[in-house]
Parts: structure tokens; sequence; C-alpha cells
């Protein structure tokens, strides 16, 4: 990697002062950052080290949940309140790369990670890539290009790439808010807003204002957040990414569904909820496991405005079976009838 | 070699204080084993994948060549030299591992054994099943899982037995 300054930020002031400049980063776990460093898709001048930062708490009341963007992934999916309150997040987490990464990985650092799509995080930028190079095209919509990992929703002609964060998709899920600090002041962000879509400019990941940080994430208090799950489905059974993701909570009352919450991963450059879904999702028997029929049912017909590539199209079918399993461990929670 | 910017850090590792100067892109793994001399943790894939370079930061493992050697200051690394200092000659996770053969060319060993023992202390032992996910950060090429298993299933029980402290 390129050689860089280093310098440790005594506060928030301090960091976002640094920050300002365009050619320094901000470093928490590092374990993004340094591995975009070593790619060479980040050349910073200077590194800010914002561990000292006040921002690791966790949090759990009758609000809701925060997190403080510095609160790590472990601390985060072991916290007991986080466990029974919000299993999503926790079993999102948990199923998020491995112990040792989860040790060092920041919350806010999770947000900010970059696609996995192998022709960006391809050798020196080599091959084309609208999101690493702007203008040198996708290789992935090329003659050869493989579509096995890209997106089903909300691609473009510049990009399929899909985001990578599991907990994200959990967040997007519970409706969660990004608390941001910078140049203009603090700002809250939806979390199903923060992730931009490629659009015709791919190389611009999230809506994070320059100069700014994320100091922390809020879920708010609601029936749906302990009757939650998440599955992950994948090549390896552990240590890799999501080819299709689901994250669900559903409040069950009277044996029935009474609200619904799906979001899901690894289709689209952000967590891609499915309101339509939801809404389909009310009235499905729930009472001795979920009528899976129904759900399926339910859920189907949310996904008639995918446009998979060639090479995914069976995404679509994953993503429906992932999006009923995890309704079905959803509805197994919490024991209530 | 050009004009690069070195910078003094101190390391705290296995309890002994290294003054060392590096440039703030080495890597926790590069500086240990390339300017302290601690060999015994690996480099495997130098991008967090594969869990050779596991030590322990303020006892949580973590991967070394994802962390900045100058980011370690003030943390105290335990690897795989100093494990077993304190509750000597070998530390349970040392004895299980040799008990099972849980290692063929021993590249992957002193990862698996920080890994294992930081599992253990965990408390993430309480099935074949758990030990797997739990270990899953740590890759054999040789295939020795079984009995990488094994071992740690072995260690967290002789840990549960003794009430020994699986971090010196």
């Amino acid at each position: 990697m390129r050689d860089f300054a280093y310098t440790r930020a005594a506060d928030t002031v301090a960091a976002l002062t640094r920050i300002a400049d365009p050619a320094a980063r901000p470093i928490a776990g590092g374990t993004e950052l340094v591995n975009l460093l070593k790619e060479r898709i980040e050349a910073p001048d200077l590194l800010v080290d914002i561990n000292g930062l006040p921002m690791s708490e966790i949090v759990a009341d009758d609000d809701g949940l925060r997190l403080g963007a510095l609160a790590r992934m472990s601390d985060v999916a072991a916290h007991p309140a986080v466990r029974s309150g919000y299993p999503v997040i926790s079993r999102a987490l948990e199923l998020s790369a491995s112990p040792q990464l989860r040790n060092m990985a920041s919350m806010g650092g999770n947000l900010m990670q970059r696609t996995r799509c192998p022709y960006f995080r391809a050798d020196n930028g080599t091959l084309p890539c609208n999101k690493r190079n702007p203008g040198s095209g996708c290789a992935a919509l090329g003659e050869h290009g493989q579509q096995r990992a890209q997106a089903i929703f909300g691609g473009s002609g510049h990009c399929v790439a899909t985001h990578p964060s599991d907990v994200a998709v959990a967040l997007a899920a519970l409706d969660a808010t990004v608390h941001v600090t910078g140049p203009s002041g603090v700002e809250e962000i939806a979390l199903t807003d923060f992730h931009r879509l490629p659009g015709d400019e791919p190389e611009r990941d999230t809506v994070l204002p320059d100069g700014a940080l994320i100091t922390g994430i809020t879920v708010p208090a609601s029936p749906v957040t302990a009757r939650s799950a998440y599955v992950k489905v994948r090549e390896r059974a552990s240590y890799e990414f999501a080819l299709v993701s689901a994250a669900v909570a559903v409040q069950v009352s009277g044996g029935v569904i009474t609200e619904a919450r799906v979001a899901l991963g690894g289709v689209a450059a952000k967590p891609w909820r499915l309101p339509a879904a939801e809404r389909a999702l009310i009235g499905v028997r729930a009472a001795g496991g979920v009528d899976r029929e129904a759900a399926r049912a339910a859920v189907g017909p949310a996904f008639a405005d995918a446009r998979p590539l060639p090479g995914n199209g069976f995404k679509v079918e994953l993503a429906t079976r992932t999006v009923v399993r995890a309704l079905e461990l959803a509805v197994r929670q919490g024991g209530a009838r | 070699m050009s004009d690069a910017t070195t910078t003094p850090v101190t390391l705290t590792v296995n309890g002994t204080k290294h003054r060392i100067e590096v440039e703030p892109r080495v890597t926790l793994l590069d500086a240990l084993r390339e300017v302290i001399g601690l060999t015994g943790t690996k480099k495997g894939c130098d991008r967090g994948e594969c869990g050779a370079c596991t030590v322990h930061a303020d006892g949580r493992r973590i991967n070394a060549c994802m962390t900045l050697a100058v980011m370690a200051e003030g943390t105290e690394i335990t690897t795989i030299e100093g494990l077993a200092a304190g509750v000597g000659p070998r530390h349970p996770v040392q004895r299980a591992f040799i008990e099972n053969d849980g290692f063929q060319c021993g590249y992957c060993t002193p990862g698996q054994v920080m890994s294992a023992a930081a599992c253990v202390a965990e408390g993430h032992t309480g099935s074949d099943a758990e030990i797997r996910e739990w270990m899953s950060g740590n890759i054999c090429r040789c295939g020795a899982y079984a009995q990488i298993v094994a071992a740690v299933r072995d260690a967290a029980r002789a840990t549960e037995q003794q009430g020994v402290a699986a971090d010196a």
C-alpha cells in the first residue's frame, strides 16, 4: 500500500477537523480499510484513528436500541438486550465475517464497507469497473462477465454490484436511523436511504456527506423487533458473504401475522425492503408455525419488478424461499400465540 | 529505498515492551515477524481471510494482518510464543492439539491455537457444531478440521475441570 501519515484523534472535533481534508480517511477497526489500502482502492495521505472517540455505547431502553458507531460487531451481537430484543441484529452479526474480524470491526465501518464484486476488487483495478474507475465499463455486464453474485434489483447499465453487509439488512428491516455529524452539523439519515443505487454514479456508495462521520445507529422500539430472524444463504457454511439473505420481523396476534418487515441482502446495492410482501403477509396464519404456502403466495409477487441478469436468475426463487425460511424462524421465536 | 517516514511505536507483546520504528502502513503482523522477530504468528493470506495471523489484543482474538502496528500501541498483544506464560510449559490448548493430532504441516497451527484459546475462554464450545462455527475464522489447507474440533473440545473440558485461565 502507498505510505501515509497517521494520527489519533483526541475527540470528535479534532477528528472532523482532520477528515475535512479530502486526502484524509478515518479508520476504526480497519477490517475493510486496510484491505482497500492494500488493494490501492484507497490511497489517502493521512489516516485518522477515531477509536478514542466516545461512540461505543450499546443501550436498549423504551425508545429502542442505540448503537455507537464504534461499538464492535462482536460486542453488539453478544449484548443480552440485543439478543433478546433484536435477535435479527444479533444473528446477522454472528453470521458475518469471522470471530476475529467481528472483534475488530465497528458498526459504522460495517455500513461503509464496499462491494465484494470481484471486478471492483481485482488487482490494481485492471478490469473494467465503473465503481472503481468511473467510465471504464462494467466487466460483470460484459461478454464473459460473472453475474452470480450481482444484483437483481436496482442495478443500472453502469453497475450491478451488491452491498455485502448483513447487519445493514437487519437494520433496514427494523427502520433504523444512521446518525451522522459533519461540516454541516448533525444529520439523521434513514438506513434505507443511506446506501445509494448506482445509477450513473456508481462510484458513490452512500449519501454520507464528505468529511462527515457516522456517530451511531438507532433502532426504534416496536413489537416486531423481538420476533425476528436472519437467514443467510451462501456457498460455504461459514465465513463467506451472502449470495442471498433475508431479515424478517413479525408481530403475531390471534394466531396470524399482524405486522411484517422483510428486507433482502445480496440482491442490490442496498438492503432491499419488500413493502408489498409486508402488506400481503398480514393475515397469514402463524399459529403452530407459519403457513408456508400462504407466505410464499404473499412474498412471490414482490419479485415482479426484479431484473435478474442472465447469470443470476436463480436469485429470484432463492430469495423467495429464503424469506419464507426466515418467516418460519421468526414466527417460532417469542413463543407467544 | 524511498524515504518513507517511520514513526516510533511501543508494542507490548507477551508482557515485554518493544520500542520500534515503523512506517504507519506496516501491519502488526509484519512488525511482529520482521521487526521484533517473533515468527510464530504466520502470514497466510495477508487479507483477513485465513486466520493464520490470529493473535490476542487485550485478550480478544484479532487478525494481525489487518491491524496497523501504530494502532496496536497501548494494547497488550499476546502471540503464540506467549500463550503458555504463567500456565507453562504448554497451554491446555497446545496440549490438546498435540494429543489430538490437530495439525499436519503446522502452518495454520499457531493461528488455530490462538483462536481456540480465545474460543474456549469465550465459552463457544458447547457442541461440535458451535466449535466449528466459532473456529470458522481459521482455515486449514491440510484439512485437519476433525482433529482440530476434537482438540478444542478436549481443551474446553480440561479448562472447565482445572479452572485455568485460557489467556496468559
